[in-house]
């Protein structure tokens, strides 16, 4: 196993200053929004209560953060005995995904000053799939951070610590998987109580499940950039025994994702819908198009093995997700006449300030910690 | 586009059935009206669209106008009051009640039986009250996470986005007046007796005796509530015969009458089991006991402590 070091080089790069500035752009807006409430900032309603935070910061985003979980489903699970000199890498960026998920939470709730309310005992409704949401999402946070904490005391003068922590670490790493499979599937089921207010080509009793199985392929999708990443700019080889089995792994995910979409929708008789030629039909095709690109790219023989469509894939399977999940909360969802939704400037930039946020803290946790593998052992 | 009642019917029945055979395997026990309900009969026929009713509650809940709170004050009933007189119009809009021209609804909570925004509500702010059933809203508890407006099917909860310590705003059925023996203010204060209020399986009769009224024939509406004290005579309209709210969503203790098919009115069909039913199915069957999540949680942790432990040995 190749050492964990801190990656070499200055924090405040070019692109450090540039994702600086767009942070503290959303400054302004985030006070605005404390000052005169949520309506000053975004295009959010009384039919549209839920716009860009909750849709691309917590449904979307803690998706594209299942990098760490898809990789601990890999390594540990299916993959005995092998750790893999990525996992810390992919944990981390997951750790800051769900915890930036969790802070532009505090944005967007309402009565913030009381959102504790949601664990006291006598408050909390076991019936509200919100309340299973917010307490395996704040569980997982905590739990990543420590299963993350070694790489602070991985230095002389700590092995006590440090020894204690990882006889402890496969609690942290079972909870690691156990919760994100709990969490994303519910974020489909939030759905479910929306009945026909969501578009028959979206709203199913399936949503758990193809919500769990997309964000799993996310995850796998992420994991395909990470490790390109790190062989590209830390010039390490191509993990080729990891990225094979992925490319094995995902097409048949995608086939059972796929087969429960439309088999739902020709049972229920709702595949009609897709004809209905309007904006939900088209990104309804856009959606399931980038679902089918990877399947049939990665069932290519000769395709399959080359890193550019490799890439492509994952990119495709990622964005797929992503689109799959605004049009389950946001295109398909319609309260009724005359209520429109688009996110508002302020709103964008408080997101892009929030992505900002995410990437500044993993490069300076990248180049301060033990967590990419040397360069040189390479 | 021309809907005939019996049209109507059989597309909301068949919503219905479809609906009902796939699609609730997972629900819970549906809920049952609470003994002591209490609800509105609301009777569209009658109402003249005179906004009494919406004065008498801007009056009974102390409300003042935040016409800057929506974006949408045709659609939003909270703008003024808790209660919203909306218009439908058709044809040539000289004729109310029939098919094609004008009639007025009056939009606020259905006060449900198994009510979604009960069941999504993640920090209990909203409860149903088990003697009344009246559904109402606790500022200490709510957090603002506004799933309320996600999950109610009438989109009824109003969240104030303009203010900096919003609230959300929802018809309460006047539960502050009905202690002191008063009625609610929309009922006390309609002038034709389109709202009466009442017990619910009161009002629930009263409206299947309108049903059966013979058309053109007159009655004598009771005005305020159902104990008769005051009275309107009217001729009686040509009813659709739906006592919309009886099975809708698991029942509300609203109910409909109307002239004009329900969905012209902005009502939903809807299956006649609660979505709440279905959801906490589906998550209590999937965390029953919690008994899965500690089954995998035994089984992750086993499989990642033998795969540590491999990796110490190696390393060693
Ligand atoms: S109508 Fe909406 S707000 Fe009223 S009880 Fe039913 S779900 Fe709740
Ligand atoms: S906004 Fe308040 S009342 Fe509505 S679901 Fe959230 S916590 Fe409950």
């Amino acid at each position: 196993m190749s050492e964990l070091k801190p990656v070499k080089g200055k924090i405040f790069t070019l692109p450090f200053f540039i994702l600086l500035i767009l942070s503290v752009i959303a400054i302004p807006f985030i006070v605005k929004r404390f000052m005169y409430g949520l309506g000053a900032v975004s295009n959010l309603s009384d039919g549209y209560p839920w716009g860009m935070w909750i849709v691309y910061d917590v449904v979307t985003g803690t998706a594209i953060a299942c990098g760490g979980y898809a990789m601990a489903i890999l390594v540990y699970i299916f993959n005995k005995g092998q750790y893999h000199p990525l996992v810390r890498s992919a944990l981390l960026a997951s750790m800051f995904g769900y915890t930036l998920a969790s802070v532009s939470i505090f944005f967007d709730v309402g009565r913030y000053w009381q959102m504790y309310n949601i664990f006291l005992p006598w408050y909390s409704n076991t019936n509200s799939v919100m309340f299973e949401v917010a307490a395996c999402i704040a569980t997982y946070v905590l739990v990543m951070w420590l299963e993350f904490s070694p790489a602070f005391f991985e230095k002389p003068g700590q092995e006590k610590t440090l020894k204690k922590i990882n006889s402890a670490m496969f609690i942290f790493i079972a909870l690691g998987v156990l919760l994100p499979t709990m969490h994303q599937s519910s974020l489909g089921s939030l759905m479910i109580i929306a009945g026909d207010k969501l578009s028959g080509l979206w709203q199913t009793d399936f949503l758990p499940l193809l919500f769990l199985i997309s964000a799993i392929m996310m995850g796998f999708g992420m994991v395909i950039f990470e490790s390109m990443f790190s062989s590209v700019h830390l010039e390490r080889p191509l993990e080729k025994s990891l990225l094979s089995k992925l490319s094995g792994v995902i097409p048949k995910l995608l086939i059972v994702f796929l087969i429960i979409r439309f088999g739902d929708l020709i049972f229920k008789g709702k595949l009609g819908l897709i004809f209905s030629f309007n904006f939900q039909s088209l990104m309804f095709v856009i959606e399931n198009l980038l679902f089918i690109y990877p399947l049939i790219i990665l069932s290519s023989k000769e395709k399959k093995d080359q890193s550019k469509y490799l890439f492509l894939s994952a990119a495709s399977l990622v964005l797929a997700g992503a689109v799959y999940r605004f049009d389950t909360f946001l295109v398909g969802f319609n309260p009724g006449v005359n209520f429109h939704y688009f996110p508002s400037f302020a709103e964008i930039m408080i997101t892009v300030g929030i992505i900002s946020v995410e990437i500044m803290a993993y490069l300076i946790f990248i180049k301060t910690l033990p967590v990419l593998p040397d360069v040189k052992h390479a | 586009m021309k809907v005939d009642r019996r049209n109507f019917l059989k597309v909301l029945s068949a919503g219905a059935v479809t609906a009902a055979v796939p699609d609730n395997v997972f629900a819970r026990a549906k809920k049952d009206v609470p003994p002591d309900a209490v609800g509105i009969l609301y009777d569209s026929t009658l109402c003249i669209g005179c906004k009494n009713c919406e004065m008498a509650c801007q009056r009974y809940n102390k409300l003042t106008a935040q016409p800057s709170d929506s974006n949408n004050r045709d659609f939003d009933p909270y703008t003024f009051a808790l209660n919203k007189i909306q218009i439908y119009r058709n044809g040539d809009k000289t004729d109310k009640e029939s098919e094609n021209k004008y009639n007025f609804f009056k939009k606020a909570c259905m006060h449900c039986v198994d009510p979604n925004c009960v069941s999504a509500c993640p920090a209990s702010a909203l409860t149903k009250d088990e003697e009344s059933g009246i559904v109402s809203w606790n500022s200490d508890a709510c957090i603002g996470c506004r799933y309320c407006q996600v999950a109610c099917p009438y989109s009824i909860p109003k969240f104030e986005y303009g203010a900096a310590f919003p609230e959300i705003i929802k018809c309460e059925m006047c539960q502050h007046v009905q202690v002191k023996g008063k009625i609610p203010g929309c009922c006390d204060f309609c002038p034709t007796g389109a709202s009466v209020f009442g017990k619910f399986s009161d009002i629930l009769q009263e409206a299947k005796n309108r049903l059966a009224l013979p058309e053109k024939s007159n009655y004598n509406y009771p005005v305020g509530d159902l104990i008769g004290k005051r009275s309107k005579n009217n001729p009686v309209e040509k009813y659709i015969n739906y006592v919309y709210g009886e099975k809708e969503g698991g029942g509300t203790q609203y109910l409909i009458l109307s002239a004009v098919p329900f969905e012209n009115l902005g009502l939903p069909k809807l299956p006649d089991y609660s979505n709440a039913a279905k959801t906490e199915g589906i998550q209590h069957t999937l965390y029953k006991g919690m008994i899965a999540p500690i089954v995998l949680f035994a089984g992750l942790a086993f499989t990642t402590y033998k795969t540590a432990k491999a990796e110490d040995e190696k390393g060693e």
